[in-house]
């Protein structure tokens, strides 16, 4: 059996574990730049609040209803996220870390007759040890314990196993086509027209056709929907093959020294993410654009790549990511977003002298060595390039982030 | 230069012998080296339900003072008279656990302090119990 362990509303369940007073109230968390709707509870969730809306059109809500809005606090969600793994893999001899807040489990060690009360226990424990609740889905396959996952949050004890056939049939008769893991959109009109329409037609269907007139992935769900093991669990997560880093600004942006500083901050985060993966990259992209929904202003957009000889150093990144945004720059324009891609990855010990460069200096290795530990030790940006500027008014308003508890000393929660 | 905070090195862990190998000549003293002293590990014992607490004020001295950091296990059940992170109508408190007659009455260590009777059970929730607290004593 296989089970998907499931944070219910993840990032407000993390602001509760040190605001235990918003228990039982609306809380939403928004992303980027204040803008969007990334997470609600179950209260907000009640009041048709949608994911994604902006936090403007939604205002007279949130004072209406007493919703406690949140900015992102990325670094408290993935100190969280991390303990709650922790605690699962404690739990399965084998999983697969499928999202922030989501970890497929191999409980094939079980007894069938022990899932639900040893589910029940593993629920209660996570909620206990990190203060997340969590649901869980345990059926034969991973596409099967994703649908008895959904239903399982709907349940008071957030657990649903797929116990016999009876219990798979009734669940796969009540799901529609598009609440199948990996079936939206184009797949799931072209399913429908084929007079699929829910997931117990789709089990069903004959594999065959699906294959020709879908494709083997969708054909590989209508196997795991039947209770055929078709997508095994993936223990080690790839490395990345790109690495992106972009933010919307604050606001408008015209001159290029703020566009400089912005794309050297983020060329930065991309190589702290590049050296943690253990990769080198060979070609930097840098891209910038206008507001595209801001129609009564003159727009424009632009990439530009630079290679290099494959490296990790931030010294190296932000060069090559300052000749990009200077080879994309136009003046005149108001500048509302610009990221940095990094690509051609691969493993940093594959590094090959370049035929034209000139050998590195292995002190410059060492400073990058010397600069992670000063700021693991220190705080993120303890050290950092000059490049990437001081004041940084372009930088993402966070309005509401609560403080970051469980990885900085000044920012600890307090007891009386 | 401030002293570096305890638990934030990469490399926390100090060899109980450091020992320069004379070029040439093995040091007798090579094979004493086996473990090495970390402080983290010692009062981290589950890190995945371990969290650091700021103490404010003075209501359980003269145990943990002012400003003290508290290691919190979530893990743990309270027995009889261990010191908690209690959450008291959604506030944190850190106080002395007792169950007394069948209600619990959070105690603070500073007589000045009155005991906290919970009559409401929902009024009150043990966030984790106190496991180690760091106290600087020149502070």
């Amino acid at each position: 059996m296989i089970g998907i362990a499931d944070c219910n509303n993840f990032y407000v369940s993390c602001e509760r574990i040190f605001h235990p007073q918003l228990e039982g109230k609306p809380v939403l968390v928004v992303g980027n730049n204040d803008g969007c709707v990334i997470a609600r509870s179950n209260e907000v969730k009640a009041l048709n609040i949608p994911m994604g809306a902006p936090l403007h059109t939604i205002r007279h809500l949130v004072k209406q209803h007493g919703i406690q809005v949140f900015s992102a606090n990325f670094a408290l969600y993935g100190d969280i996220s991390q303990r709650v793994m922790q605690e699962l893999a404690a739990y399965a001899p084998a999983m697969q870390v499928y999202s922030i807040d989501e970890a497929f489990l191999d409980l094939a060690h079980v007894p069938h007759d022990e899932q639900e009360r040893a589910a029940a226990h593993l629920r209660a424990t996570v909620r206990r040890n990190t203060g997340v609740p969590i649901s869980i889905g345990i059926a034969a396959t991973k596409t099967l314990s994703k649908l008895a996952n959904d239903r399982a949050k709907k349940l008071a004890g957030g657990i649903l196993f797929l116990h016999d056939q009876d219990a798979v049939d009734d669940l796969l008769r009540r799901s529609d086509v598009e609440d199948i893991w990996g079936i939206a959109g184009r797949r799931a009109t072209a399913l429908r027209n084929l007079g699929i329409h829910t997931a117990y037609d789709l089990a069903q269907a004959d594999i065959g056709i699906i294959k020709r007139k879908l494709s083997v992935v969708v054909a590989r769900t209508a196997l795991e929907l039947r209770g055929v093991a078709a997508l095994p669990l993936e223990a080690m997560r790839e490395p990345r093959k790109e690495i992106c880093v972009s933010r919307a600004f604050s606001h408008h942006v015209q001159e290029i020294a703020a566009l400089r500083e912005a794309v050297a901050t983020y060329v930065t985060r991309a190589a702290e993410k590049l050296r943690t993966q253990h990769s080198v990259a060979g070609i930097v992209t840098v891209f910038l654009h206008t507001n595209p929904f801001a129609e009564d202003l003159p727009q424009y957009a632009a990439h530009c790549a630079v290679a290099v000889a494959p490296t990790n150093t931030t010294r190296d990144l932000i060069a090559a990511a300052l000749r990009g945004i200077d080879a994309c720059y136009k003046s005149g324009y108001a500048y509302h977003k610009a990221g940095v891609v990094l690509t051609n990855l691969t493993a940093d010990h594959l590094i090959q002298a370049t035929l034209f460069a000139p050998e590195t200096d292995p002190r410059r290795q060492q400073l990058q060595v010397v600069i992670d530990d000063i700021n693991t030790r220190w705080g993120r940006d303890t050290i950092r390039y000059a490049a990437s500027g001081v004041k940084r008014p372009w930088a993402m308003k966070q309005g509401n982030r609560s403080a970051r508890y469980t990885t900085r000393w000044d920012e600890l929660p307090e007891a009386h | 230069m401030q002293p570096l905070p305890l638990n934030q090195f990469p490399l926390p862990t100090r060899p109980l012998y450091l020992v320069r190998v004379p070029a040439g000549f093995p040091s007798p003293a090579e094979d004493s080296i086996e473990r090495n002293l970390n402080l983290h590990d010692y009062v981290v014992r589950r890190p995945s339900s371990t969290f650091f607490v700021r103490v404010t004020g003075d209501s359980m001295a003269p145990g943990i003072a002012d400003g003290d950091i508290l290691v919190v296990d979530k893990s743990l059940t309270p027995l009889q008279h261990t010191v908690i992170l209690a959450v008291v109508d959604g506030e944190f408190t850190v106080k002395r656990f007792t169950r007394e007659a069948g209600r619990i009455v959070l105690q603070a260590d500073n007589p000045r302090y009155a005991p906290i009777v919970i009559s409401d059970p929902s009024r009150f929730l043990c966030w984790g119990v106190v496991t180690y607290v760091v106290h600087n004593p020149n502070e």
